[in-house]
């Protein structure tokens, strides 16, 4: 199975380590070749330098034969236009973006686009992070 | 009318000071604080600072009514695209108008439905081709909405049609002439037009057909 990455920030390559491990065919973007050591001294995959907005550039990233996308910059709107790209023009099923806007990132997930937003994930965590503390609020405490 | 126009640059302050002067009523959104303060002075409370891809921004500015057209008018061509979806299809705002920045974007607009876009890149591409012809055909204009682009042959010594009435040649289906420059004067084509070498031919066709009409009218 092949994967594409978008973007390889810590959470694009810590995916793109994963799915490696998990025996995909995985092939990352970025627009830094800096970015490709966050992937360790032996990356085994394929490492592209360019911008995920850029067709014949995802075109030779082999998109066209990918099965799953991640796109993971650290543009919400980058990855939202690449991420339709990616299921409309190619017509990949399994695309996955990055939305740390949880508005936008509901509005799209609307559309059929499987967006992913940790500052949701964070904000729950967070919270349930502080009530596991059971502390009581001192008006709740006195009614 | 009611417009919302995002992005404060060059482009969207000086379309928003043109707005303005016809009397229409008009929001304008920028996201730099440098640039914002700027702009208050000349604005005041017609300018609001904000990052036009956020939802609370939009409603700040008044989408919800909705506007009778988004502006979207940014550098970024990501942010101008995700800025007409949203007012397209979240708040039912009825025309948007987007800037493409990168020509090579122009396919992601189309693929989401975004339509008009203005590009100045490709406006000067085609108004220098039509200055200093390399082709034999050129695109001047596209009208998406109409599915139909409007495109300029130059007839040459070769071509087939030189001393023909337009009403005689055989052209495809989905394509018309519309004038004839001839020694630096335009003619509209009409059936009883000659076509002469050194012709230069506008045309109103299908995209796609392009090669059809070269064929008629250049013989290639």
């Amino acid at each position: 199975m092949k994967a594409l990455i978008i973007g390889c920030g810590r959470v694009g390559a810590s995916i793109a380590l994963q799915l490696q491990k998990e025996d995909w065919d995985v092939t990352v973007v970025d627009e830094n070749e800096d970015a490709l050591s966050r992937l360790g001294d032996r990356w085994p995959g394929t490492f592209i330098v360019g911008h995920g907005m850029d067709v014949d550039l995802l075109r030779s990233a082999g998109i066209e034969e990918t099965d799953a996308v991640v796109v993971s910059t650290d543009g919400d709107n980058t990855n939202i236009v690449i991420g339709q790209v990616a299921q409309k023009r190619f017509g990949i099923d399994c695309v996955v973006v990055r939305m740390l806007d949880p508005a936008r990132a509901d509005f799209y997930a609307e559309r059929g686009i499987r967006t992913v937003c940790p500052t949701k994930t964070a904000i729950d965590t967070l919270g349930e992070a502080v009530r596991a503390c059971g502390i009581v609020p001192a008006a709740k405490a006195s009614a | 009318m009611y417009v919302i126009c995002a992005g404060g640059g060059k482009v969207g302050a000086n379309v928003a000071r043109s707005l303005l002067r016809l009397g229409h009523e008009l929001t304008l959104i920028e996201q730099r604080r440098d640039r914002f303060e700027r702009l208050e002075d000349e604005f005041e409370h017609q300018v609001q600072r904000g990052d036009a891809t956020e939802l609370f921004v939009l409603e700040r500015a008044g989408i919800t009514r909705p506007p009778d057209i988004m502006l979207a008018l940014t550098g970024d061509d990501e942010d101008n695209l995700v800025i007409c979806q949203l007012a397209k299809e979240k708040y039912g705002v009825p025309k948007v108008i987007a800037r493409v920045n990168d020509p090579r974007n122009q396919s992601h607009f189309d693929l989401m439905g975004i339509s008009p876009t203005i590009c100045a890149t490709s406006s000067i591409m085609a108004l220098v081709e039509h200055e200093v012809p390399e082709h034999d055909l050129i695109h001047l204009l596209e009208l998406r909405k109409e599915n139909l682009e409007i495109v300029e042959v130059q007839i040459d010594k070769d071509s087939p049609v030189t001393g023909k009435r337009v009403e005689d040649l055989k052209l495809p289906e989905g394509a018309r002439l519309i004038s004839v420059m001839r020694n630096e004067q335009a003619e509209i084509a009409v059936g009883s037009t000659t076509l002469q070498v050194g012709d230069q031919v506008l045309a109103i066709l299908e995209p796609g057909k392009e090669d059809e009409l070269r064929r008629v009218l250049l013989r290639r």
